[in-house]
């Protein structure tokens, strides 16, 4: 029965039902949607097809999609959601025609709203306000009018307004995606594991069970799905090597620590379907033959750690974490614990410290898969690997290996920000060149601007300049253009971007980071952090520029664990191309992009000033005076923290920023 | 009387949670972190006096406790204000103004060098790590001491900082 009494799919059809939390049925999960499978009754086969209609399409054919993830919350999505729920039975629509979902991944339409009705079009509205749901939802259900729709998100029914609304499928933002791990985001309710199972869910865990362990694992060597979690490493691999210790304890361990700022794909996919990330979680512990998982989720991202925790409940409810899983004789638990948050705890050997109770990192060989948490065999996924594994073992090797590069086979999820139109989430096969996933798909950067440099990878990753852009996306290519693939996070930026201030950002936030066991990390990135500060406020010589190449060199080589490692990539990448830009801070004493404080100004132009006093106001420093004797204002240079807020809201535009 | 006693609810002082806190984790090393998250989900922070009494009931060095509490982010040794105004310092919130708006939200509120909290106790302004919310660039969350409440900003400027401190102010006068 359902929580609230109600019959759903995980209950049984009938009496002739014999599956139990005890003696589970082999056929548990395909009986949820095709069965019954071991009795033949019409009525029960229609119960169930009748509910995964109304799983699918909602009652009569009426659905109210609203996005609940934080981002679209942040944006408003709550209060649509109510907006919606207040009139939706005015308009004579079934009140739980409304549903909610995860997200999209199309970050920038939020909030949205996908509206369907039974001979309609689904229409996908984009940063719906709460003052405008009414109006919306009138002019789709009572007028059959479209227009006014970002997107028509499906191709049956007719409406009227169609033709000047575009089909989302022509649209480059979704055309040039693959939704192969990403595709139940923004569509399954992700509190919900009946959902899941509607749309095909856990139909790769039944079929994982009904092979043995290495079949599991042949079939992911197939695939040649390598890891997404930054480093690449053949997943297949790293699970062999644990399946072949001794030990008779083993662990699995899904890394959903995801620190990189700017990347939050692990965030959104976990937060729109998190039963696929633990269904992956119980396929390997089955292939590595564990009896414990964890699931190890950044605190900062409550949400996240909040469904995964309600997956869990719910799957172990039905039986499928437990003893004798699927009545395959095979036992498995999960427990979610809250990283408490430090951005080295990503790194495998200091997750597994973090989990422990302890800090900092340790020397790897021996490798986890070796010798992992309290000492046994552990295998550390990340969150979209483990994502990926669930949806190919659902649909064989080959709808994976369909896509991607002879080295780097399917899809991978990049989170497109700055300074591009259409911030987002996007899925894309492997090797998909980045100017397409910038240009075309996030749509480049904004009118009058110019395209300066894409960042990827994060803290660990490096600057890719704009004329390198048509570097396609695998492990390989991008290390040779100075980058990384990292977890997937891409930060777009323009001409308003500082080169220099973006690598001493990266250093500033890794010396932060940096654990301090090490010293080459340590040591070495604070000396790479003042040498770029002291460029950066205009006190370079050209002698620092070596230094920066020699110190972050040692920093690379000889650091203990990856993220001293990789530590210098955004100062070397920057260096590599763009050194004018150093040389202008360093020669000329000028920040040609406006960005770095101290080698600008804020002045007022006494021939614009009508002396209203609206700066002065508003200055947190009260660095701004009237002089008496003209009655314009003016800007102490010594008080001015340079915060731009005189600019921004000076009525006459008087006040101006030089470089 | 012992019977007694224990009908009497024991005052909870930070010393007296810890005691509960290392029992409940059965006094396991390995819980470390998940004692010192319980006991700061109920204070804002790590008051000294749990941290001794932890120490003490797992048999460790304090600097062992200390390192680990100075180590991870999530803890603060100081108490906080009624309200945390943490600012992502993540890369797409620091490319659109993020920094600035830290120096100006310190400003704007007289937060003396060197500390985080206003003098009156009400906010503390804290960097943050990204949220994952890049999209909304740049990015403010503002929590309450307890964790309790907490709300995301997306777009933020210094006129919208402004904003948010007065719907904290009255937030908190109505409360009071
Ligand atoms: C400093 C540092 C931070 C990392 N952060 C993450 C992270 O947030 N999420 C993640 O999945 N992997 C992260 N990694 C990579 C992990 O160490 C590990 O390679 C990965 O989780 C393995 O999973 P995969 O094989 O599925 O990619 C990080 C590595 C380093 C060195
Ligand atoms: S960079 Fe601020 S939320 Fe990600």
């Amino acid at each position: 029965m359902g929580d609230d009494g109600s019959w759903n799919l995980m209950s049984r059809c009938c009496g002739k039902c014999w599956h139990s939390l005890e003696y589970p049925c082999r056929n548990y999960i395909r009986c949820r949607t095709e069965g019954p499978l071991c009795h033949d009754d019409q009525r029960c086969r229609t119960l169930r097809s009748e509910r995964v209609r109304y799983i699918k399409e909602g009652p009569n054919g009426y659905r109210i999609k609203v996005p609940l993830a934080s981002c679209s919350i942040a944006a408003g999505a709550k209060e649509v959601l109510d907006a919606v729920k207040e009139v939706v039975e005015s308009l004579g629509i079934p009140s739980d025609a409304v549903k909610t979902v995860g997200c999209t991944g199309l970050c920038y339409l939020d909030p949205w709203l996908e509206l369907k009705a039974p001979g309609m079009p689904a229409a996908l509205y984009g940063n719906v306000k709460p003052a405008e749901v009414e109006g919306i939802l009138k002019k789709y259900f009572i007028e059959n009018d479209v227009s006014g729709a970002y997107a028509i998100s499906e191709r049956t029914g007719k409406a009227r307004g169609e033709g000047d609304v575009p089909t989302l499928s022509e649209l480059d933002v979704w055309r040039l995606q693959v939704r192969y791990v990403s595709r139940n985001c923004g569509v399954v309710n992700p509190e919900s594991i009946e959902d899941y199972i509607a749309y095909g869910g856990y139909r790769g865990l039944d079929r994982a069970l009904r092979m043995s362990p290495e079949e599991v694992i042949e079939e992911v060597k197939k695939s040649g799905l390598r890891g997404r979690g930054g480093a690449g490493f053949p997943t297949w691999l790293k699970w062999r090597i644990c399946r072949n210790q001794p030990s008779k304890e083993k662990y699995v361990i899904v890394n959903a620590d995801e620190g990189d700022p700017g990347a939050f794909m692990n965030r959104l996919l976990a937060e729109s379907d998190p039963h696929r990330v633990l269904e992956g979680l119980i396929i390997a512990g089955y292939a590595v033959g564990a009896t414990k998982g964890f699931i190890f989720v950044r605190a900062e991202k409550p949400l996240m750690a909040e469904r995964l925790q309600k997956a869990v409940e719910e799957a172990r409810k039905h039986g499928i974490l437990g003893k004798n899983i699927l009545g395959r004789g095979f036992d498995f638990d999960v427990e979610v614990i809250l990283s408490a948050g430090a951005f080295v705890c990503g790194e495998e050997t200091a997750l597994i410290a973090a989990i422990e109770g302890r800090a900092t990192p340790r020397q790897r060989p021996p490798y986890p898969a070796v010798v992992g948490l309290w000492g046994k065999p552990t295998v550390i996924n990340n969150v979209e690997t483990l994502a990926h594994v669930a949806t190919l073992m659902a649909e064989g090797w080959e709808s994976f290996a369909a896509y991607g590069t002879e080295r780097s086979k399917g899809t991978k999820m990049f989170c497109v920000t700055g300074a591009v139109k259409r911030t987002g989430a996007y899925e894309v096969p492997i090797g998909t060149t980045l100017r397409t996933l910038v240009e075309k798909i996030a749509g480049g950067v904004k009118e009058g601007r110019k395209l300066k440099a894409v960042q990827i990878g994060g803290p660990s990753g490096g600057c890719v300049p704009a004329h390198l852009l048509d570097t396609p996306i695998d492990y390989e290519s991008l290390r040779d253009a100075g980058a990384i693939m990292g977890s997937g996070g891409i930060v777009v930026m323009d001409d308003t971007a500082c080169m220099v201030d973006v690598a001493r950002y990266f250093t500033s936030f890794i010396v932060a980071e940096s654990c301090g066991k090490c010293f080459p990390c340590r040591i070495g990135t604070k000396i790479l952090y003042d040498t770029l500060t002291k460029i950066t406020e205009g006190k370079g010589t050209l002698e620092d520029l070596e230094i920066l190449e020699s110190v972050g060199r040692v920093v690379r080589d000889a650091s203990l664990c990856a993220l001293g490692g990789t530590a210098p990539n955004p100062v070397l990448s920057t260096l590599r191309h763009f050194r004018d830009e150093y040389l202008a801070h360093i020669i000329d004493k000028k920040c040609p992009a406006g960005v770095c404080t101290k080698l600008l100004k804020y002045r007022i132009n006494p021939d614009k000033c009508v002396g209203c006093g609206t700066c002065a106001k508003h200055c947190p420093a009260g660095a701004i005076s009237k002089d008496e004797k003209s009655g314009k204002y003016v800007i102490d240079q010594e008080k001015c923290v340079k915060c731009g807020t005189c600019v921004t809201i000076c009525p006459v535009n008087a006040v101006v920023k030089e470089v | 009387m012992a019977q007694l006693l224990k009908l009497i609810p024991r005052e909870t002082t930070p010393g007296a949670l810890a005691h509960d806190v290392a029992a409940k984790y059965g006094r396991e090393r390995r819980y470390l972190i998940r004692m010192l998250q319980e006991i700061q989900s109920t204070y804002g922070y790590l008051p000294q006096e749990a941290l001794r009494v932890i120490a003490n009931e797992l048999r460790i060095p304090l600097t062992e406790v200390l390192t680990v509490a100075t180590f991870y982010h999530q803890f603060r040794l100081e108490k906080p204000g009624e309200f945390i105004i943490m600012l992502c310092m993540g890369t797409a919130c620091h490319l659109r103004g993020n920094a600035a708006n830290y120096e100006f939200l310190r400003t704007y509120l007289g937060i003396k060098p060197g500390r985080s909290t206003t003098s009156d106790g009400v906010f503390s302004v804290e960097k943050a790590r990204c949220f994952g919310c890049c999209s909304l660039a740049p990015v403010v969350m503002v929590v309450s001491r307890d964790g309790s409440y907490r709300k995301l900003y997306g777009g933020v400027t210094p006129a919208k900082l402004r904003r948010i401190i007065a719907e904290h102010r009255a937030k908190l006068a109505k409360k009071r």
